[in-house]
């Protein structure tokens, strides 16, 4: 067994779902993804006894690309936070009437299949084509089932799709000219080739472009919160759980060992444009009127402090960042369905518009209250482990890097609680608030599950990702 | 066995808050404060047994339990610590938690949501217990923010009232500037030692492996000083403590004057061996110390709120242990941590009967004549008035002595400030008692109808507190010592002062301060009969000080104002900017493909002179220019 | 042939080769009308054609010939599909004077 198969599963299961009829399509979508994530937990299985779960074939003689998907732990984390993600997302989905709904979840299962094909793809033109390929199902996602005016959304969903395919494009760019020089895009080669100074600098700079777009990094995400406005949340959920950490989960894989060099030589710059975003995301979403908005902004904080320790070049750094990768995943999901389940019932995302939901559902309100702490990386979360960890490799960088990163816990919190404060305390509300269903009550345990199990015993994720990011820093050293 | 009695010390609270969330709706009012109570009560056997063991064999157990982090260099374990300063810790806090417990069975029997109450209380001790065993710097963070957590979630239980939510709000947020200090400390220690494990930690130091560079470990002092101010609401982070008076009062009792509020005192003694390498940082944590006990003295001299009195005073006693840290007597803070959890405490809990008697009531203007009424309760907190006033042989005359004692030996000045604060208190302590219990009852007719002494839920609790409140000086009388020796592993040898004349001297004024602090409250509302005038009316230095020197406003114009500006010119421009730059693109290439199709007018005349135009060039540079 | 060639001299066909080509060319940029520039467009065809052969018997090589007729024939195609589009522009706007057609305009 290897990881083709959960390609292929996946894939087949966009294809089942678009052909099963909209009644059904959900439960289908739902099937496939569960199973997917049991056939990753199974491949986990293996690769942690010792099987070799890679694959390589021959693709394409002439240019000479390979189909090579490698796992290492770093992919299989990426996979599995994926997979773990998507029948949570896909079940987040059930209490929405989407028209049309088998196209809708084949398109969700089909970005599934793309994501994880970039977070495998261990060949240049493999990975361009999986990276490429995950931003159509989300295009169509966030254009056609998105929320608010139409010609806004357009606007906003054309803007996001050409922004970021023309930062993708740089990269094609760079991708070809190291095929010039090496003559395959192999992931083993690629890393290995000498490369001068200046070539270093350039492609780091045409990497960089795709992916400070992707994560996003200020000044290039101001596609960001509009598209998560605009977009459905499931749209949003699989766009800030799982496609920003392509961004993110690139620049371990492929810009830092490619050029690591000119990272080294620019790291400071782009360590200070990160940070500057983990406070400039905070402030701004300080001031959010609209709940969509103000999580986007904070997204655009939690990214930008892991990408801060991407860019720190150290074991600490890159390893927080890939498990606050996974953290933020997870409760970026979590708390994107909570404003989810509040639409549902208030049918507005305007925080002043809510308040006084405690009282009429305490169970909600917790659960809510958990994922608003473990947002703030409060000690016992998943988020504080990797928070640590990052904040910790930048303050042996330079202390300020971490003071400055530092401030997302005191204006993480504030923002966080002043939302909670407005939308959930205060007076009863008269507007009647249901209680939670028993889908979005499954998908809120198994986040906040996850989160508290792994905060306070994330040994095995850090036993997983660690081997492969000492080969990763092998590369970069 | 040693491991399952840890786990049953640790867990127990913890056990007891999953199962009020759970099912302490089935156990209804008063079963889920007793099971609340009974975890708690678990703990501190718990924590009677190891402190026995530790107090005959002298040695401290460590226990892990499990790996958490693995960091680059070290990594970091989930291990427990129990020796002579967390035992100690821990008997106070469970002691006095399950006494707070017990009585707010009684206290929020009328609440309708007695269940989460109790839930949220056992988590803070669980965190509580987690910040004083806790073997390593983060176990101690891990504690450290939960605590922080329970604090904002009770101070906020009456969550439909915004101002409250505010005020948890609040607290949270500046503890968080605190933590962020803590944070930052820890990190710095983690860089030099490659460690943060207590034991570890002084063993390096102590080896001198690591301490070449005293700068470094100086600012990691002053970060960790800063955590410390933080949570333990000194100068400039103390205005979140007056406000979170919002919660229940029990909660005031056990979180914000009995045991989460010393949580600084206690990392500072728990990293003594740290602060010693850093001299400058001590004086700035004794100045600081006796300025927040001045500064928070003064202010509460013309509260009118009873909670709110109490507040200030525990600022201002945190203030003079933190004077004490300063000056490297860190078992004189402890002794002052422990005798002032007892008569804070106890003062809380009797301005608790008090409010409960008058159904919420607590304006200390419209109180009065509450002794026959409520004896226990006034004897209870007379009894604590006289702890905190320092009055012979009351529990805090030693331990405040001992601290102005130290001040005395290492600095003229502080010894002045401190004493000044301290005739402060005694002032206060009494105007409080002279205008809650003595003279003619303020109240409404319906009130005084009602007037009535708690139950024995609650004074049981108070009678025990103002017992420890009388007699806790035993454990470290002059001559005695018996902290000192109990202590004395931790600290590298600090001599115990002994009994000589200017240690008499420094008592004597000590008395004479409180007594006159004591006559002058008694002239102005006993004699006089005053009563404090309305809001309105104050006027001068009182009006400052009425206002709490505006500080709750300065922060609020230079700090909160301006980063919601920010946030506001952020949001409406720097967004928008950013937004038409990324459009800028499109709209060039809207205006070149404008341009360009200008070009395509559709004269076929004009095409094909262009393509004859384009050959002729393209034949002219083949031929004639290369 | 080659007789020919030595009394005339290459150099020759090519001068009248060029000359017709640059009347064509100046042809098709001057005149209006559609079918003067087709013609235009032949007689450009038949000055390249002339060269063709005068190269192929200065080199001794039949090839050139051979490739005349091709675009002899080729030419007579286009002729007849072109002359068509012309009598359809004709009939659908009453002229083939190429100002009056702009339908392409951008």
């Amino acid at each position: 067994m290897d990881v083709t198969l959960l390609l292929i599963l996946l894939f087949i299961g966009a294809v089942a779902t678009y052909f099963s009829g909209n009644a059904i399509a959900s439960k289908v979508a739902l099937f496939f993804s569960v199973a997917a994530l049991g056939v990753s937990l199974a491949l986990l299985n293996q690769f942690s006894q010792g099987t070799d779960i890679s694959f390589s074939a021959q693709w394409i003689k002439n240019p000479n690309v390979l189909f090579a998907l490698k796992a290492d732990g770093l992919s299989i984390a990426m996979v599995l936070l994926t997979t773990a993600l998507t029948p949570l997302i896909v079940l987040s989905g059930f209490g929405n009437n989407f028209n049309n709904a088998k196209n809708f979840y084949a398109l969700v299962l089909f970005m599934a299949f793309a994501m994880i094909g970039t977070f495998l793809a261990s060949d240049g033109f493999v990975y361009y084509i999986f990276w490429e390929l995950s931003l159509i199902p989300i295009y169509f996602i966030a254009l056609i089932w998105g929320n608010g005016d139409a010609e806004a959304r357009k606007k906003a969903v054309i803007k996001f799709f050409i922004y970021t395919f023309a930062g993708s494009l740089f990269m094609l760019a760079a991708f070809i000219y190291l095929y010039q020089k090496a003559g395959t895009f192999k992931w083993d080669v690629l890393v290995g080739l000498d490369l001068s100074a200046t070539e270093q600098f350039w492609i780091f700079l045409a990497f960089f472009l795709a992916y400070a777009i992707k994560i996003p990094l200020i000044p290039f995400h101001t596609w960001q919160a509009n598209v998560y406005q605009k977009a459905p949340t499931i749209g949003t959920m699989l766009l800030s759980g799982i496609m920003l950490k392509m961004g993110l989960y690139s620049v371990l894989r492929w810009q830092l060992p490619l050029a690591p060099n000119a990272a080294k030589e620019l790291q400071y710059i782009i360590i200070g444009l990160a940070l500057a975003g983990v406070v400039y995301g905070s402030i701004v979403a300080l001031k959010q009127k609209d709940l969509k908005k103000l999580l986007a902004y904070s997204s655009l904080a939690h990214v930008g402090l892991i990408a801060a320790g991407c860019y720190a070049m150290n074991m600490d750094g890159l390893r927080g960042a890939v498990l606050q990768m996974i953290a933020h995943g997870f409760v970026i999901v979590g708390l994107f369905f909570a404003a989810e389940v509040i639409y549902r019932r208030y049918e507005t995302r305007t925080i002043s518009e809510m308040g006084g939901i405690r009282q009429q559902t305490p169970k909600f309100a917790s659960m809510f209250m958990i994922l608003v702490l473990a947002s703030v990386a409060l000690p016992g979360t998943f988020n504080f482990v990797g928070e640590f960890t990052v904040l910790y490799s930048l303050s042996t960088e330079n202390m300020v890097f971490a003071v400055i990163g530092g401030t997302t816990i005191i204006l993480g919190a504030f923002y966080m609680l002043r939302m909670f404060q407005h939308a959930m305390l205060g007076e009863t509300n008269a507007k009647m608030f249901a209680d939670v269903t028993v889908s979005e009550g499954i998908v809120f345990v198994a986040i906040i599950g996850f989160l508290l199990f792994f905060g306070l015993y994330p040994k095995p994720i850090i036993e997983l990702i660690t081997p492969s990011i000492q080969e990763i820093l092998v590369h970069v050293k | 066995m040693e491991t399952s009695l840890v786990l049953l010390l640790l867990l127990a609270p913890f056990v007891g808050f999953l199962s009020n969330v759970f099912l302490g709706k089935q156990f209804g009012r008063t079963g889920s404060g007793v099971l609340g109570t009974l975890a708690v009560v678990a703990s501190f056997i718990a924590t009677v047994i190891f402190f026995m063991q530790v107090n005959s064999t002298k040695e401290a157990i460590n226990i892990h339990l499990f790996d958490w982090i693995a960091m680059g260099k070290f990594s970091i374990g989930f291990d427990i610590l129990l020796d002579q300063l967390s035992l100690l810790w821990l008997m106070f806090v469970t002691g006095i938690g399950a006494l707070i417990h017990l009585y707010s069975i009684s206290y929020m029997h009328d609440d309708e949501n007695t269940h989460k109450f109790f839930s949220y209380l056992n988590l803070f001790v669980f965190f509580m217990i987690m910040l004083v065993a806790g073997s390593n710097l983060l176990i101690m963070f891990i504690g450290w923010e939960g605590v922080g957590l329970c604090s904002y979630l009770l101070i906020g239980f009456w969550y439909k009232n915004q101002d409250y939510n505010d005020a948890a709000k609040k607290a949270f947020i500046m503890n968080r500037i605190g933590d962020l200090g803590f944070l930052i400390g820890i990190f710095i220690i983690g860089y030099l030692f490659n460690t943060l494990d207590f034991v570890a930690l002084k063993q390096a130091i102590l080896a001198g492996n690591g301490t070449a560079n005293l700068a470094l470990i100086g600012t990691a002092a002053l970060c960790l000083f800063i955590g410390a101010s933080g949570k333990s609401a000194q100068i400039p982070l103390y205005t979140w403590l007056p406000d979170a008076m919002a919660g229940p009062t029990p909660v005031s009792a056990l979180i914000h004057a009995a045991t989460m509020v010393t949580a600084g005192i206690f990392m500072i003694t728990r990293l003594n061996f740290l602060f010693e390498l850093a001299p400058d940082v001590k004086m700035i944590i004794a100045v600081v110390g006796v300025f927040t006990a001045l500064v928070a003295a003064a202010i509460g001299l013309v509260q009118n709120d009873i909670k709110k009195v109490l507040a200030y005073s525990t600022v201002s006693q945190l203030g003079l242990m933190f004077l004490a840290l300063g000056l490297g007597a860190y078992e004189v803070a402890v002794f002052h941590v422990i005798t002032h959890a007892f008569f804070k405490a106890c003062l809380f809990l009797g301005s608790g009967s008090v409010i409960h008697a008058l159904h919420g009531e607590q304006d200390m203007r419209n109180m009065g004549g509450l002794r026959k009424a409520m004896p226990v309760t006034f004897i209870t907190m007379l009894i604590s008035t006289l702890a905190i006033s320092g009055i012979f042989p009351f529990a805090g005359f030693w331990s405040k002595d001992e601290i102005l004692l130290t001040a005395f030996h290492g600095n003229t000045v502080l010894w002045v400030l401190g004493s000044i604060a301290s005739i402060m208190t005694a002032f206060y302590m009494f105007r409080l008692m002279f205008l809650t219990f003595f003279g003619e009852f303020r109240g409404t007719e319906e009130q005084k109808h009602h007037l009535h002494e708690s139950p024995a839920l609650i004074t049981v609790p108070l009678i025990v507190l103002a017992v420890l409140a009388a007699i806790g000086g035993a454990i470290n009388l002059p001559g005695n010592n018996w902290l000192n020796h109990y202590l004395a592993p931790l600290f590298k040898g600090h001599e115990a002062h002994h009994l000589d004349n200017t240690a008499y001297m420094l008592m004597g004024i000590a008395t004479v301060g409180a007594l006159i602090g004591i006559g002058i409250a008694y002239s102005m509302y006993i004699s006089k009969k005053q009563v404090p005038e309305a809001d309105d009316k104050v006027q001068g230095l009182h009006k400052v000080l009425a206002n709490k020197f505006y500080l709750d406003e300065i922060y609020m114009a230079v700090i909160v104002k301006p980063i919601y500006a920010l946030a506001k010119f952020s949001r409406d421009y720097i967004e928008k900017g950013l937004s038409n730059i990324v459009f800028g693109f499109g709209t060039v290439a809207d205006g070149l493909a404008l341009q360009g199709k200008k070009m395509q007018n559709g004269n076929i005349g004009f095409y094909l002179f262009a393509f004859v135009f384009g050959l002729c060039s393209i034949v002219y540079y083949l031929f004639f220019v290369r | 042939m080659e007789t020919i060639l030595k009394e005339i001299g290459v150099e020759t066909y090519l001068y009248l080769s060029a000359l017709l080509f640059s009347i064509g060319v100046f042809g098709i940029l001057l005149r209006r009308n559609a079918i003067v520039m087709f013609m235009s467009i032949e007689i450009m065809l038949n000055a390249v054609n002339m060269m063709l052969v005068a190269f192929s018997t200065y080199h001794q090589d039949a090839s050139g010939q051979v490739f005349v007729f091709f675009s002899m024939a080729v030419a007579a195609a286009e002729v007849a599909v072109g002359l068509a589009i012309l009598v359809s522009i004709f009939r659908n706007h009453g002229s083939v004077d190429i100002d009056n057609l702009k339908n392409l305009k951008g």
